[in-house]
């Protein structure tokens, strides 16, 4: 079918809605009107005030009843409206859901799926902007999702509600009308996408890692750079935890260059992780400098001028393209003092 | 739980002070919509309109040395404590002589020298920042108050049970404005809590609490009085719950579908705005000039606040990077 991002993902919910009982959605205004951002719309018309649950506005409370549920057979969704909300249910996320199997010697797990509306919208400002992925990847025990196609958000969201542990989805508000073809689900169609990238446009100059609304600004700047005859592999890794790191690998194998974009501030985001793990296991196969493009390490601001300043865009990862393939003085007395 | 006493009367004057200011913040939100749908504020808003009373009675009762914290709705408060509007619209607008100095919006704003600690973006954010600002002013022995408004839903988040057990613990000086509108966004709150009355949740934490009808400036007022005079003297908080509505959406574009229509037409009746200019013509004295007379004022005043905000500058993008700390250690920290 043809779908929106927001479409898909409402079609993944109510798939899987209608093949397990247990599945219930939770979350503020989801139900019967439907999501702020409108992902749940006619779900509440269809499948009743039991499985859509609008709760009140108590962050910890609603993430930490579906940590519960989730411990004794339910398959909880929770919908987090502004990513940024999920500071305030924290605790039920990082010392509850994501330590549960774990300290319990794998008697119980918390199969729950949190879904987070991240990044900006423009002018939404420094508390309902944010790109918080890097605090979720950076705690043992959960899996992070991080979608940039309507076929994704609907592949990847059956793949979360089906796991048997936490998920951490991200869903960015500038995606929700992106629409495209998405193959709808099979019986036979088993095959796990988490930990599998997609290369979303071949290359052979310079891999460039993004995802979720970074990635379509990377495959825009791809676009650019080739007019200036440089090659650009998009590799899209679709989750952050697990992550691909033979994709990567695999493609770093062709282009021997990295740079990483998203849109989260750069210090000690993704970016820094993904560039570790290339730096640590590829390093024969790098021929320049890693380079990441990301948000500036401060809030997001209100005013569009300055927002834009801060976040990374096509430009900003195309020039950050082109500094990685600049060719670089080989090492020579011009770079060592003289002894 | 005590309803307020019958409230002092009040002057014409006094009366017409408090009129001008409700539609102060009324023709604001008004024409910060228009202005919106013209292109000139590029983020959210959430009106205010409907509850002026409640700002208004509350801000009256206040002296220069309280402290204030708001919500997402804040501009009524930040009007009714005495701000610019200039600096408010030019907020909006995103520019440099904004409040905030665009870097807020509407979500952020704040006016430090009037002891205005801001709006949030948090629902119940403001609450325990109230509580801690009372501390400060209990430490320095002061005796200002504090002041946080807040809506129903905020009444269902921990950061409001846990502030008001700890500020009535300690007895801080801090009045807790509870603006119960009925609904937190589009959740009604007979499906968001199973209480009436919010008021009733200050018994748990052994706390003064009070209903107040919200669109009454007069009552607002004289609850504030009471609660403001037993914080200055060492008595603890009150939690006042002023029962309101917002006559527009959630949102500024939200058509707000989801209320009765009787409903809305039953609080349409008793427009706060509605209910001062009968006070005030029927049992103060006051003739329809005075009432015209305080409208045009505003109107003015609006006319130059939104003509100055116009032509003010947008920032620069590099200010993105000020302000971020306080002492960025000649940029070290922004790497
Ligand atoms: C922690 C948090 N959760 C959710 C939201 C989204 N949100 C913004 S305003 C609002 C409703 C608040 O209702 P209420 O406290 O009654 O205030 P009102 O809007 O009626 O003034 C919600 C859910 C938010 N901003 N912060
Ligand atoms: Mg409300």
């Amino acid at each position: 079918m043809s779908a929106t991002y927001a479409e898909a993902i409402r079609q993944a919910l109510a798939e899987e809605l209608e093949r397990d009982p247990n599945v219930f959605l939770i979350g503020e205004d989801i139900g019967e009107s439907g999501g702020v951002f409108g992902a749940t719309k006619g779900l509440w018309e269809r499948f009743g005030p039991d499985r859509l649950l609008d709760t009140p506005i108590s962050e910890e409370a609603v993430v930490g009843a579906a940590v519960g549920a989730s411990l004794i057979g339910g398959r909880p969704v929770v919908e987090i409206m502004f990513g940024d909300f999920a500071a305030l249910a924290m605790d039920m996320i990082v010392n509850q859901a994501a330590k549960i199997h774990y300290m319990t010697g794998g008697q119980l797990c918390a199969p729950l799926v949190v879904r987070m509306v991240t990044g900006t919208a423009g002018a939404t400002a420094a508390q309902h902007s944010q790109s918080l992925e890097a605090w979720f990847v950076h705690t043992p025990g959960l899996k992070v999702a991080v979608p940039s196609t309507p076929e994704d958000a609907y592949v990847l969201l059956k793949e979360a509600i089906e796991d048997p542990d936490p998920v951490i989805f991200f869903e960015h508000k500038m995606l929700y009308s992106k629409r495209s073809y998405v193959p709808l689900a099979t019986s036979e169609s088993s095959s796990s996408s988490f930990g599998t990238g997609r290369i979303r446009r071949e290359g052979s100059d310079v891999t460039i890692v993004s995802y979720l609304k970074t990635l379509d600004d990377a495959l825009q700047a791809a676009g650019q750079l080739e007019l200036e005859g440089i090659s650009c592999e998009v590799f899209d890794p679709r989750t952050l935890v697990p992550f691909d790191r033979d994709g990567l690998a695999s493609s770093l194998a062709k282009t021997g260059r990295l740079v990483i974009a998203h849109e989260a501030p750069v210090r000690a985001g993704v970016g820094a992780e993904i560039a570790a793990i290339a730096a640590a296991e590829c390093f024969d196969l790098l021929t320049a400098p890693i380079a990441r493009v990301g948000g500036l390490n401060t809030p997001v601001p209100y005013a569009p001028e300055m927002e834009h300043f801060t976040l990374p865009d096509a430009d900003r990862i195309a020039s950050t393209v082109r500094s990685v393939l600049e060719p670089r003085e080989p090492l020579s007395a011009s770079n060592h003092k003289e002894v | 739980m005590n309803a307020p006493t019958e409230p002092a009367p009040a002057t014409l004057a006094e009366a017409l002070g408090y009129y001008t200011q409700m539609v102060l913040i009324r023709r604001f939100e008004e024409r910060a919509a228009q202005l919106r749908a013209l292109g000139l504020v590029p983020g959210f808003l959430h009106p205010y309109i409907g509850q002026e009373a409640v700002a208004v009675g509350v801000c009256s009762a206040l002296e220069a040395q309280d402290v204030l914290t708001s919500t997402h709705r804040g501009h009524g408060h930040m009007l009714a404590r005495g701000a610019d509007p200039s600096r408010m619209y030019a907020e909006l607008f995103a520019r440099v002589d904004g409040c905030n100095k665009a870097k807020g919006g509407s979500l952020h704003m704040i006016d430090k020298t009037l002891g205005f600690l801001g709006a949030n973006g948090i629902v119940g954010g403001g609450i325990p920042l109230a509580a801690g600002a009372a501390l400060q002013l209990k430490r320095q022995k002061s005796s200002a108050v504090a002041v946080s408004f807040f809506g129903d839903g905020a009444t269902n988040e921990g950061s409001f049970h846990e502030t008001l057990n700890l500020a009535s613990l300690w007895r801080l000086p801090v009045l807790f404005v509870c603006e119960n509108n009925l609904y937190g966004e589009f959740t009604r709150q007979d499906r968001h809590q199973t209480i009436t009355d919010i008021a009733d949740r200050a018994s748990s934490y052994a706390m003064k609490g009070v209903v107040v009808d919200g669109n009454d400036v007069f009552a607002m007022r004289e609850a504030a009085l009471q609660a403001t005079e037993q914080a200055r003297h060492g008595g603890g908080p009150t939690l006042i719950e002023a029962k309101t509505y917002r006559h527009k959406g959630h949102f500024e574009g939200d058509m707000a579908r989801y209320r009765p229509k009787d409903e809305v037409e039953a609080w349409m009746r008793r427009d706060p705005i509605i209910l001062i200019t009968e006070e005030i013509t029927q049992k103060l004295g006051g003739s329809a000039s005075d009432i015209e007379e305080a409208k045009a004022k505003v109107e003015t005043q609006l006319d130059d606040a939104i003509a100055w905000a116009k032509e003010r500058p947008h920032p620069l993008p590099e200010d993105a990077l000020d302000d971020v700390f306080a002492n960025s250690y000649e940029g070290a920290a922004l790497l």
